[in-house]
């Protein structure tokens, strides 16, 4: 790793400038995770008396529980939805905004704000507008013959808590896509326009494979929020029912660990989540450096 | 520039009105919401003209939360997500400028080493290991406290990466003139490196501000105290403390109160925002 | 102000990549020494070990006399213009000035003083509030001058301060550069890849080639007798002829051959010593063919091939030449402006 060609030549300052980030590491990212490791692999019995190692049990039962694959199956549901809902609205809003000269600042400055709004607050107002009994959603869909109640229904209180999530999520994607389409070099479309080409074959032919690096990028950032930035949403609306239908993975994880009080459990679905993370990192540093050489 | 028809143009801005129309919705309604009494929603449907109890709902909900719930004044919560959301973005900007500058201006055994230990919290958001990040706060006694809420969450490797990165651009001969110049690693960090971060500084501020104030499952797990109750997390003791349902032209009011002002932030500084975001990704 | 005295100086880098080695030269107090060579010959290296941006790993530098080798830069008593300026883009061009007194601990009032006298020396008083970026090229390599100046140190080191200027303010900067040193005789070290930079700025020239110094010496010692074959190509534009045995040891030469100095198998031959006319004294005679002609102004040139193997060759003529592209003539060089060399040791002869 690179330093720059000349340095300063210091016995301890440079440990000393470290230490507070090492020390805060340490203590509440590397020991945690470890801890993690290791109560991943013991279980106790029901009053916290006894301790025993039970090598990979934790694990083995996690995988034979219905309920825990319950959740990776709605995790996935959830985090696919969230992902492809916000992406595609935010896309869309991109490629129009892209188009206006003098508006494009003030559609921007009104797209970008629930970026700001904590993912519990995006929770909370949908769940107000989805009220069955006052919610003003729930009251136009009455008219047209479907009666929606998320308290009830498992694919309502789903699509209910993948809206909060990708609303709140439109902003950054929409960033990053209109940022991609500023950098598609005009002469080029106007290249495809000489050569023929009609303005919706010039997007998906010219444009979008031009963006797919961002795409992809996003993809992962969005599906990392998906997975672990959204605890507020659930926890402040469905608190991961009806009969676990909104049991997203890290909703479990507090769950098990704070109201089941099962230690065991809890840490091996930490340590699962934390190999999921691992991957999607390293994916996209992959990704990162390729951008970085190419 | 290939030109735009007129339809396109008319059809365009007509579907971005109504999209923005639809992102705006819902905080519209939280506005409208927290203007009536509490009356007005036992009878029907949310209403979505504005109401005339907003100066009523606001001092209520400032001076007085919903004591029956046991959650404090709006302005105490308020207070306490500013407190918390300044000191994990000072503390994260502070810590991560002083390893980003050891690690790019020094050259000292096991640098990799510890660059890699940071490397790693990158990998590791609380949410995936709450229960024993939860342990080590209270054992270290820290539950119920400012240092609880902040301390745990500034070591952050996505600012030190940045400034990192930074650091790498800065010519070589501005080290080079300030040695010749007489400065040693104080002087430069502080006369020649900081002023030329100062950019970076401030568009991390909003991200890193953002971020602190959003925080919801950390204080709700640190604070049983109602006094370090912050404003995001109070909503959901709104919510679900007290009576079956909620008593929405104040939770609305709190609702408005607690996302505006991240809101404003992004808003008045949004050119050094959409930087933050975009450069934090790099 | 002082002498600077290098002994054995030399740089080797991890891996065993010997940058500069077997340095020695005493620069006496006041002068002014230009480092030339070609990029990546280890005259910036030797700079800045002078400077005390690079470690010395071999031999000792004195400034003053006295050993400075493990010193700070700032402890040196020198002051460097860097190529790029690495002016501090956040101060004004007054603070960039003051930034290294103030370090140093002058009263304010000596900085001030300082700072006004330096800024109207070098005309750059009326941007003193300007940041650099408000600032054009020249001024601010004028800046960039000031910043060393203001310090009024022990010795100046410029590490190649014109080349990012255009071609017009470069020799402007050169000749007030030259006047600033002679008006405020401080000892000067001075690198460019440039050799008119380097002739027309220096007392003495050192020329180094893979690290090591080929020649010191005066512009003009260095230009009428190279000691080697590199600083034979490397000085003079354009750049010397050089012509191998093979080529010249033919049977019209073979009288002014026996008299070249022993061992001599190359000789270079400067452009404008080359004439049409056969000499009466002692010469070398080329048999060549005119490629192109090319009228430039105040000095013209002509491209040849040496027959019989067509090596090219370049003259200085008259701007009314007439020659036919493609013809055939004689042109001639007289023994006593030849430069002969020993190609295995890359020395001079005589």
């Amino acid at each position: 790793m690179q330093t720059k060609r000349m340095t300063f030549s210091h016995n301890w300052l440079p440990y000393l400038l470290l230490a507070p980030q090492i020390i805060i590491t340490v203590i509440f990212f590397i020991w945690p995770a470890s801890q993690a490791l290791y109560q991943s692999v013991l279980r106790q019995d029901a009053f916290g008396f006894r301790t025993e190692f039970v090598w990979f049990q934790n694990f083995q039962r996690l995988f034979e529980d219905d309920l825990y694959l319950n959740s990776m199956q709605v995790t996935l549901v959830f985090s696919v939805g969230t992902t492809l809902l916000s992406m595609s609205v935010a896309l869309l809003f991109a490629v129009m905004v892209n188009k206006m000269i003098r508006s494009r600042d003030t559609y921007t400055t009104f797209l970008v704000w629930p970026y700001a709004v904590a993912p519990a607050i995006a929770g909370v107002l949908w769940w107000f507008i989805f009220n069955p009994s006052i919610g003003i959603l729930p009251y136009m869909l009455d008219m047209v013959g479907i009666n929606w109640n998320h308290r009830r229904n498992s694919d309502q209180a789903m699509l209910l808590v993948i809206i909060a999530a990708a609303w709140k999520q439109i902003s950054y994607n929409f960033l990053f896509f209109l940022a991609g389409l500023q950098s598609v070099p005009n002469s080029l479309i106007e290249a495809a326009a000489i050569d023929g080409a009609k303005r919706f074959k010039r997007f998906w032919t010219i444009v979008f494979p031009l963006l797919s690096p961002i795409t992809f990028f996003l993809l992962v950032v969005n599906i990392v929020y998906a997975m672990f930035d959204t605890f507020g949403v659930i926890h402040a609306t469905t608190e991961g029912g009806p009969s676990q239908a909104t049991n997203i993975l890290v909703y479990k994880v507090y769950r098990d660990g704070f109201v089941g009080m099962n230690l065991g459990s809890s840490a091996a679905q930490s340590v699962i989540l934390m190999s999921i993370v691992i991957v999607l990192t390293v994916i996209q540093f992959r990704y990162i450096e390729r951008r970085v050489n190419y | 520039m290939v030109e735009n028809n007129r339809w396109g143009n008319i059809l365009a801005h007509t579907l971005l009105i109504l999209g923005v129309a639809l992102v705006v919705f819902p905080i519209y309604v939280a506005i409208i919401a927290s203007t009536h009494t509490g009356g007005t929603f036992m009878r029907g449907t949310i209403p979505l003209l504005p109401g005339t109890e907003a100066i009523n709902n606001y001092r209520t909900a400032l001076l007085q939360g919903r004591s029956s719930a046991g959650t404090p004044p709006i302005s105490l919560m308020l207070w306490n997500s500013f407190v918390m959301a300044m000191a994990i973005t000072i503390g994260k900007l502070a810590i991560s400028l002083l390893s980003a500058f050891a690690i790019v201006y020094f050259r000292f055994p096991f640098r990799i080493f510890f660059f890699w230990v940071i490397f790693v919290t990158l990998m590791l958001p609380v949410e995936v290991r709450i229960v024993p990040t939860f342990q080590v706060v209270a054992d270290l006694g820290m539950l119920n406290s400012f240092a609880g809420l902040s301390i745990p969450l500034i070591a952050s490797a996505t600012a030190t990466f940045l400034f990192r990165q930074f650091f790498m651009t800065v010519p070589e001969e501005m080290l080079e003139a300030a040695r010749v110049d007489g400065a040693g690693p104080f002087k430069f960090f502080k006369d020649i490196l900081m002023p030329l971060s100062i950019t970076n500084i401030a568009a991390l501020f909003v991200i890193m501000f953002i971020y602190g104030w959003n925080q919801y499952l950390w204080p709700l797990l640190i604070t049983t105290d109602p006094k370090y109750y912050t404003i995001v997390m109070g909503i959901q003791r709104m919510l679900t403390g007290g009576d079956s349902e909620p008593l929405w032209h104040l939770v609305m009011a709190t609702v408005v109160m607690a996302a505006l002002p991240p809101i404003l932030v992004i808003l008045f500084m949004q050119r050094l925002f959409v930087k933050g975001l975009t450069e934090t990704e790099k | 102000m002082a002498a600077i005295k290098i002994e054995g100086l030399g740089k080797v880098y991890p891996g065993d990549i010997r940058a500069v080695q077997d340095i020695n030269l005493d620069i006496a107090d006041g002068e002014f020494i230009v480092l030339v060579g070609p990029s990546g010959c280890g005259k910036s290296t030797l700079l800045r070990m002078v400077a005390g941006l690079e470690t010395i790993t071999e031999g000792e530098l004195s400034i003053g006399n006295k050993v400075v080798n493990q010193l700070e830069p700032a402890e040196r008593d020198i002051a460097m213009v860097f190529q790029n300026y690495a002016l501090y883009p956040h101060m004004t061009v007054y603070k960039n000035l003051a930034y290294g007194l103030k370090n140093r601990g002058f009263s304010q009032q000596d900085i001030d003083e300082r700072v006004q006298n330096t800024a109207k020396m070098l005309e750059i008083n009326p941007f003193l509030d300007r940041k650099p970026r408000a600032l054009s090229g020249g001024q601010r390599q004028r800046v960039a001058m000031g910043r060393a100046l203001v310090r009024e140190p022990a010795a100046f080191l410029l590490d190649e301060p014109l080349s990012n200027l255009d071609a017009k303010l470069r020799v402007q900067m050169r000749v007030e550069i030259k006047q600033l040193q002679r008006r405020l005789k401080t000892t000067s070290l001075y690198v460019t890849h440039d050799q008119l930079e380097a002739m027309t700025l220096g007392d003495r020239l050192v020329v180094l080639n893979q690290g090591r110094i080929e020649q010191v010496g005066s512009p003009m010692d260095v230009y009428h007798r190279p000691e080697t074959l590199f600083v034979a190509e490397f000085i003079g534009s354009p750049s010397m002829n050089i012509v191998r045995a093979s080529t010249f040891a033919n049977k019209d030469n073979q009288e002014a051959v026996k008299q070249l100095p022993e061992g001599t198998d190359v000789i270079g031959v400067r452009p404008d010593t080359v004439v049409f006319e056969k000499p009466a004294e002692p010469h070398l005679s080329f048999d060549c063919e005119v490629k192109l002609f090319e009228p430039a102004g105040a000095e013209s040139h002509l491209y040849l091939h040496l027959l019989p193997d067509r090596q090219a060759f370049t003259m200085r003529v008259e701007e009314n030449t007439a020659v036919a592209e493609g013809g055939k003539i004689m042109v001639y060089a007289p023994l006593s402006v030849l430069h002969p060399f020993n190609e295995a040791s890359g020395r001079r002869t005589d």
